[in-house]
């Protein structure tokens, strides 16, 4: 069965004023219901990765499709919408709002998307309910743990169903048993179909999925994949 | 995989099926709460300005409007159908002298109701014949007409008014004024006028028509010929027509008096100094809806202050609803909304303390409270109008912001 690409980046460059070349020529397809790393020492252009894959910059050259869309066919208002529908966002310090409850912050992720107020507060429970949070629906971010808030940011960045999680550094502020725990969640919504991509500069965490793309000084410097554990591969 | 419709790229691989989704009124509303909501202190303080200028405006409107109702009132009570012809000088300096037939000449104008008339008297008034007599304590002697209070409006604090037959007895009535700078509080008690001693019979309450009046000791007629050697020449006379006619009458009223020379008879409005009083006040309004406008602008910037602030503050909060899919103009309009509320509820805020000391201040003037609902309205138009011009730059900024710098943001 082929799987469609979700995203696909051609000889795409991004240069910032100043000469700094953050990417030189990246050529990456994703296909629908991976789960990989984006892995590199930092300034090697991860972050830059996460936005154009985000649609949050636009190359300098080449061309961008996410969940199909070409980026650059796409105005500032429309490529809104494909975040709102189709991209979820996970950062490595949460960005909640302070003093809103968990469903709120998690109902915000659905704000953007024209769904109404009570639908967005029902489906944000059920999303917290997924990240097996429900007994902390109306704790406000200071009353939850470092590993809590994450998983309401995760809540968030799902309750929309996108097609493409994007993770920044998801356990770079958690102690090591919230971190896996973190990333115990990514894997389970990679097993129902959901397509990650975790961006980090931890090797140990790269290393636990199934693929890994290592960047250097803006270029992708190997590309590999553990045979899936599917099958004979698994002991 | 997944091969539904629904996820299948080439079914929605077309850039017009993204259309960005609108926010409902409610959420506007909700989102442009969220930041004021989080900062209470900072929100009343920036309102404070606003509530201050506009209250300010509304008292001023408030307070104004409610003096001017009152002196209506008064205007009202009083009339405006009275006018006064006064003996002045010829022009060459020398005194002109009213006829002595002057109140029945007037009452022959067809429109003229009542005629009556005072007249000067050259009789200096001293509380006792111990005092001195250059000391005068400022109150002067004038003849009345029996039919001058009723004509004025006036009415007798204590004891009572000029009768048939004190008119012609040293016996006087006093001003308000005059009874005070006399020293005089009850009916009965004597004062000298020249060498006469003359009983005090009435004190008069003040005449708002005429407060000239509030000053002198009125004397009858006959009395005023037999004891001080008084001419009989009216010096004032008072008239009042049908309020259509008042300025017909007042064409004709000199010409009537003294039909040879017209030249020295000068005719005026008792009421047109209390309307005077009214444009007066009309000025010290404006110069105080001037400091108002002041402490609204001061507000308004105010407002754009808090609102850069916040907008610097919260690139973070920016960065992550671009990345949850807000538009550039979502963004605007939150913070816009944001910039409304704020300066909305400093107005609303305003309005109230405004209204309210105009309520107050009334009372205590025993005015009837009116606060206009175009000053209100009007405040709360200038509310939004600052609210938007306060919040235009910050939410153009903030939409500005490059989702990626902003989310980075330390």
């Amino acid at each position: 069965m082929t799987r469609l690409p979700v995203i696909e980046l051609r000889d795409a460059t991004k240069a910032y004023p100043g000469g700094v070349h953050a990417l030189r020529g990246v050529n990456l397809t994703v296909a629908e219901g991976e789960l990989l790393a984006v892995v590199g020492p930092s300034g090697s252009g991860k972050s830059t990765m996460l936005n154009v894959m985000g649609t949050l910059d636009r190359p300098t050259s080449g061309t961008v499709k996410v969940a199909g869309y070409d980026v650059s066919e796409l105005s500032d208002a429309r490529l809104s919408a494909l975040r709102a529908r189709h991209i979820g966002f996970v950062f490595q310090h949460f960005h909640l709002a302070a003093g809103r409850d968990a469903v709120d912050n998690v109902a915000d992720g659905l704000l953007y998307a024209g769904v109404p107020l009570k639908e967005r507060r029902a489906r944000a429970r059920q999303a917290l309910a997924g990240v097996r949070l429900d007994h902390r629906f109306a704790h406000t971010p200071n009353e939850l743990s470092g590993g809590e808030k994450q998983r309401v940011a995760i809540a968030r960045a799902l309750v929309g169903e996108p097609r493409l999680l994007l993770a920044d550094e998801p356990t770079g502020a958690l102690d090591t048993a919230s971190g896996e725990i973190v990333m115990e969640l990514l894997h389970e919504l990679n097993a129902s179909g959901t397509t990650v991509c975790v961006i980090t500069h931890d090797h140990a965490i790269a290393d636990s999925l199934p693929r890994r793309v290592r960047f250097k000084d803006g270029e992708i410097v190997s590309d590999s994949r553990s045979t899936p554990l599917t099958g004979d591969a698994r002991r | 995989m997944n091969n539904d419709p629904k996820n299948d790229p080439k079914s929605t691989d077309r850039p017009s099926d993204l259309k960005p989704s609108r926010l409902t009124p409610g959420d506007i509303l909700r989102v442009g709460a969220v930041g004021l909501v989080a900062r209470r202190a900072r929100v009343v303080l920036s309102a404070l300005g606003i509530a201050i200028g506009i209250a300010t405006m509304v008292a001023v409107v408030g307070l104004s409007e409610s003096s001017r109702a009152d002196l209506m009132a008064r205007l009202d009570r009083l009339g405006t159908n009275l006018l006064t012809a006064e003996a002045d000088d010829d022009g060459t300096g020398r005194p002109v002298k009213l006829p002595k037939n002057a109140v029945a000449m007037v009452e022959r104008i067809g429109p003229v109701r009542h005629a009556t008339a005072t007249a000067d008297v050259d009789a200096r008034v001293r509380r006792s014949a111990l005092v001195p007599e250059e000391r005068t304590a400022g109150v002067t002697t004038q003849a009345a007409r029996l039919d001058l209070l009723s004509a004025l409006g006036g009415e007798v604090a204590k004891g009572g008014w000029l009768t048939e037959a004190g008119e012609r007895l040293p016996t006087t009535v006093l001003g308000a004024v005059a009874a005070d700078r006399l020293g005089i509080t009850r009916t009965g008690e004597t004062i000298m006028m020249n060498d006469v001693r003359v009983v005090v019979v009435g004190i008069l309450e003040p005449i708002e028509l005429v407060p000239t009046l509030d000053r002198v000791a009125l004397v009858g007629f006959p009395a005023a010929e037999r004891y001080f050697g008084f001419d009989g020449h009216p010096t004032t006379v008072f008239e009042r027509s049908t309020d259509a006619s008042v300025e017909d009458v007042r064409a004709v009223l000199a010409r009537s008096i003294n039909p040879g020379s017209q030249a020295g008879i000068k005719v005026s409005r008792p009421s047109d100094a209390l309307a005077a009083k009214a444009a007066t006040d009309e000025g010290l309004t404006t110069l105080m809806l001037g400091l108002g406008a002041v402490a609204l602008l001061v507000g308004g910037v105010g407002v754009a202050n808090t609102m850069v602030i916040s907008v610097l503050e919260r690139r973070q909060e920016i960065g992550l609803r671009r990345s949850l899919g807000a538009t550039r103009g979502a963004i605007r309009l939150q913070f816009l909304t944001e910039s409304l509320l704020l300066s909305g509820l400093g107005g609303v805020t305003g309005a109230l303390l405004g209204a309210t000391a105009t309520y107050g201040f009334a009372r205590a003037q025993g005015w009837t409270t009116v606060v206009p609902p175009w000053a209100l309205a009007g405040g709360l138009a200038a509310t939004l109008l600052i609210g938007v011009l306060a919040g235009l730059y910050p939410a153009i900024r903030a939409s500005r912001l490059h989702p990626t710098v902003a989310l980075h943001a330390a």
